[in-house]
């Protein structure tokens, strides 16, 4: 088929989620013509989203067609290289979007900055531990990048998200009620902390009584009416539940389509296409320089959108997959551990203890986004490890997104699956349980990785994405090792029954865990190791900018959505101040 | 509670199937002394509409081959669709019953219709086209969506699996006002979405319900 030849413009992005929409944005602002590229249909929240009807568990659990449509693009998977890699037939461990406004239409809002330790996660660990502390096949490394370089982007993402909190490091000064191992930061939240729950009350009492410094979760789902700096108004919310895997009818879920897209649109110099899936990046003869790139439209015509500029801003997967089909940066070969696009694949770890009790009322569906409380007093390295056999570590959290009872019926351990016992327990102990959740950092290991699949393909005849992954040792042990910590709160609230399960055995993709798939197309400061230098521009096409999650070389126990914000915020800045006036590579 | 006069209208089960699932359902959540179960609260209706859904012909799955059955972790890998692994798993259950009962699954006691369903979890039970397993994870995983999804899908009849646990469904806007009552239950009537189609529920301007507080199983006052 032939393409059709389009008129060049001076950007290109391809996705529109949280990234796409930021650097349309900022780009449209410094004058360039932009075109946004989306795979996925346009939405009008005021009809998509409308009440009552996304308040349906069934549809955004289950069947959400804000959800990537696996009948045409879907990943393989196997534990192992060993193995032989099956497609991802049914959506499950995680759940990446498809529509205008990206995976962020229904992300859980909780968004708190990595730690200054996670961008230095080697260097730190060698200095503090030594050698040893790090396993043979471990290729966590720093990113080129530190907190102190990215924070007044940190602060730029919080007040365009609207993020509500409590700083807990005010320019080095630790505040009372706030998370005392924060990185500094340069100004309060933009928004006040939201109020503890009953069950984030008790767990913040056992917290302190054991000498840890419980805080309340920094959230972007709003809470108060806010007005960004794109002069765009969010709602409050209204802790309705239905919020993570959901999308918001309140306007009170900072996401692309409530922060960033009303504006733009009324930008001329910028154009949406959606349905259009790109499927190809084309480079010139000396592959050195991007020149266009290849997408069909709703109709199956192909496409060619010439521009100056490539910026790549889909999900973790597809910035991958892209540069892999379009022969960006050379594929990573896990038998020799070279070459770099599809390295350093890693995912989050988990645990979590479930508390029951006989008394007490939860009201569990009240909530919204990650309403809740947390210690980090086993996050990242704000402990001695020494003495221990793994590195890295998780924050502990009790927070509801409010408690839907497809997904969130649990009984004490014991009971049986179905029957009357089972409808007892239902009855008796929906209102009388929380959770007590781990959230746990992933480093990145050589026989973790992503690469294209020999026998699978997508419905336009495309190799599949193939992830090869499972837990690390040290990940299965810091769970374990944290899961105890978490007894320990657990004991301290007197529950009637608790039950404990840390991250152990094989990784599997049938139950959802977090859409929080970060690496592949890392950064960091030697080409050898790095898909991307500091700025995110691609080491080998230096007028493409492959931004996201696909940039982490391994993952933070925090949620990845914040950090991925502010990455975008600060490439936005690297092509507007050093690129833009001197187009080639920044480093 | 509400009849509706498509209620018991199926589109893809047959009848012998509709009374094999309602005895499946009437075993997974019985109707007991907290209230009706799976049967009444029309699970097998809400299979029913979900079979003749996108769903049930795995419209938004990945459906090319070669199909190797792989791990466990590699999740479902099975060449059958939704309505396919019913109208097999069906009928072959019912096959297995008349081998070792001598009668099919809806006519037998209640204590040897469980020893069946544990021995298809189990997958003890070996049916010719599928895994055993397979079959009892769709019908476990279909009974508690139909039994706690909204009723606009057919299940959850009258919200009585809502009821069950004390699920308000369709938020009002007032929980902000609530939250920081530690230990004070909130029991309403449910709203469901099918009340709010339906023209039962006053609205306020954001068109959430009002919710109407009742008391609760233990008879605490509800707020």
């Amino acid at each position: 088929m032939t393409a059709t030849r389009l008129k060049p413009v001076d950007a290109v992005v391809v996705g529109t989620g949280i990234v796409g929409s930021i650097l349309s944005k900022e780009l449209a602002d410094a004058g360039l013509k932009v075109v946004a590229l989306e795979r996925g249909r346009a939405i009008d929240p005021q009809h998509d989203f409308a009440a009552p009807y996304v308040y349906d568990e069934l549809k955004y659990d289950r069947h959400s067609d804000i959800f990537q449509d696996l009948s045409r693009e879907t990943l393989t998977f196997r534990n192992q290289a060993a193995e032989t890699a099956l497609p991802i037939r049914e959506m499950g461990s995680f759940k990446p979007g498809e529509a205008v406004g990206g995976t962020a239409l229904h992300w859980g809002t909780h968004a708190r900055r990595f730690l200054p330790w996670d961008f230095e996660t080697r260097s730190r660990t060698l200095e503090r531990y030594g050698k040893g502390r790090i396993p043979e096949n471990c290729t966590s490394q720093d990113w080129g990048l530190t907190y102190e370089e990215l924070e007044p982007y940190y602060d730029q993402f919080e007040h365009l998200y609207g993020v509500g909190g409590k700083a807990g490091n005010l320019n080095g000064e630790i505040q009372p009620g706030g998370n005392p191992f924060e990185g500094p930061r340069s100004r309060e939240y933009p928004n006040p902390p939201a109020s503890m729950t009953f069950a984030g009350t008790m767990f913040a009492n056992a917290c302190t009584e054991l000498g840890y410094h419980p805080h309340v979760n920094p959230v972007a789902a709003q809470t108060q009416a806010y007005m960004n700096p794109y002069k765009l108004m969010l709602g409050q919310c209204i802790r309705g539940g239905f919020c993570s895997s959901h999308a918001c009818s309140m306007g009170a879920k900072a996401n692309p389509l409530t922060t960033v897209m009303p504006a733009l649109l009324k930008q001329s110099n910028f154009e949406l296409r959606p349905l259009s899936n790109v499927i190809k990046v084309n480079l010139d003869s000396e592959r050195k320089r991007a020149v266009s790139v290849t997408y069909l439209d709703a109709s199956g015509r192909e496409f060619e959108q010439p521009a100056e500029l490539v910026i790549l801003a889909a999900y973790t997967f597809n910035n991958v997959r892209l540069m892999l089909l379009s022969g960006i940066g050379k594929p990573y070969d896990p038998v020799a551990n070279r070459g770099v696009v599809g390295r350093n694949y890693s995912y989050q770890s988990a645990g979590r203890v479930t508390v029951f009790f006989e008394e007490k009322a939860f009201n569990p569906f009240m909530g919204g986004g990650a309403r809740g409380t947390s210690i980090d007093e086993f996050n990242g390295d704000n402990f001695d490890h020494s003495g221990l056999d793994f590195f890295g570590g998780a924050y502990i959290a009790v927070s509801s997104s409010g408690a839907m009872p497809i997904r969130s019926i649990h009984v004490p351990p014991g009971t049986p699956k179905w029957g009357s016992e089972w409808k007892h327990a239902a009855a008796h102990y929906y209102q009388r349980n929380f959770t007590v959740r781990l959230h746990g950092a992933c480093q990145s290991y050589r026989q973790n990785y992503l690469d294209l699949d020999p026998t699978y393909r997508d419905a336009n005849g495309m190799p599949l994405l193939r992830m090869t992954f499972d837990w690390g040792d040290n990940e299965r042990k810091a769970s374990a090792w944290i899961t105890k910590k978490a007894e320990e709160i657990a004991k301290a609230m007197n529950p009637s029954r608790m039950s404990a399960q840390p991250t152990a055995g094989h990784y599997d993709i049938v139950p959802y865990q977090s859409t929080h798939n970060i690496g592949g197309a890392v950064m960091g400061a030697d080409p050898a190791t790095s898909a991307v230098n500091k700025h995110l521009q691609s080491w080998d096409v230096s007028n493409v900018f492959a931004i996201g999650g696909s940039a982490f070389p391994q993952n933070s126990a925090n949620p990845p959505t914040g950090t991925i914000g502010t990455l975008a915020c600060w490439a936005a800045d690297s092509i507007k101040d050093l690129y833009l006036k001197r187009p080639g590579p920044l480093v | 509670m509400q009849e509706t006069s498509d209620q018991n209208v199926y589109g893809y089960l047959t009848q012998p199937e509709v009374r094999f699932l309602d005895a499946v359902a009437a075993r997974l959540i019985p109707a007991d002394e907290l209230g009706p179960g799976a049967k009444e609260a029309g699970v097998t209706c809400f299979i029913d509409r979900q079979l003749t859904s996108v769903w049930g012909s795995h419209g938004r799955n990945y459906r090319g081959g070669p199909w190797p059955e792989g791990t466990p972790q590699q999740g479902f890998q099975s060449r059958l669709t939704p309505r396919e692994i019913y109208r097999a798993g069906i009928r072959e259950t019912n096959v297995y019953c008349l081998k070792q009962y001598r009668k099919a699954f809806e006519f037998l006691a209640p204590q040897q219709q469980d020893e069946v369903l544990k021995g298809l979890e189990g997958g003890i039970v070996e049916l010719v086209s599928l895994s055993s397993k397979l079959f009892f994870g769709l019908l476990m995983r279909n009974t508690m969506e139909g039994f706690f999804a909204d009723p606009i899908y057919g299940g959850n009849r009258d919200k009585v699996g809502w009821k069950l646990i004390g699920f308000p469904g369709v938020p009002a806007s007032n929980y902000n006002d609530l939250i920081d009552e530690h230990n004070v239950p909130y029991r309403v009537e449910p709203v469901s979405i099918l009340d709010i189609q339906q023209g039962r529920v006053a609205l306020d301007g954001q068109g959430l319900p009002k919710h109407v507080r009742v008391k609760n199983a233990e008879g605490e006052n509800g707020r």
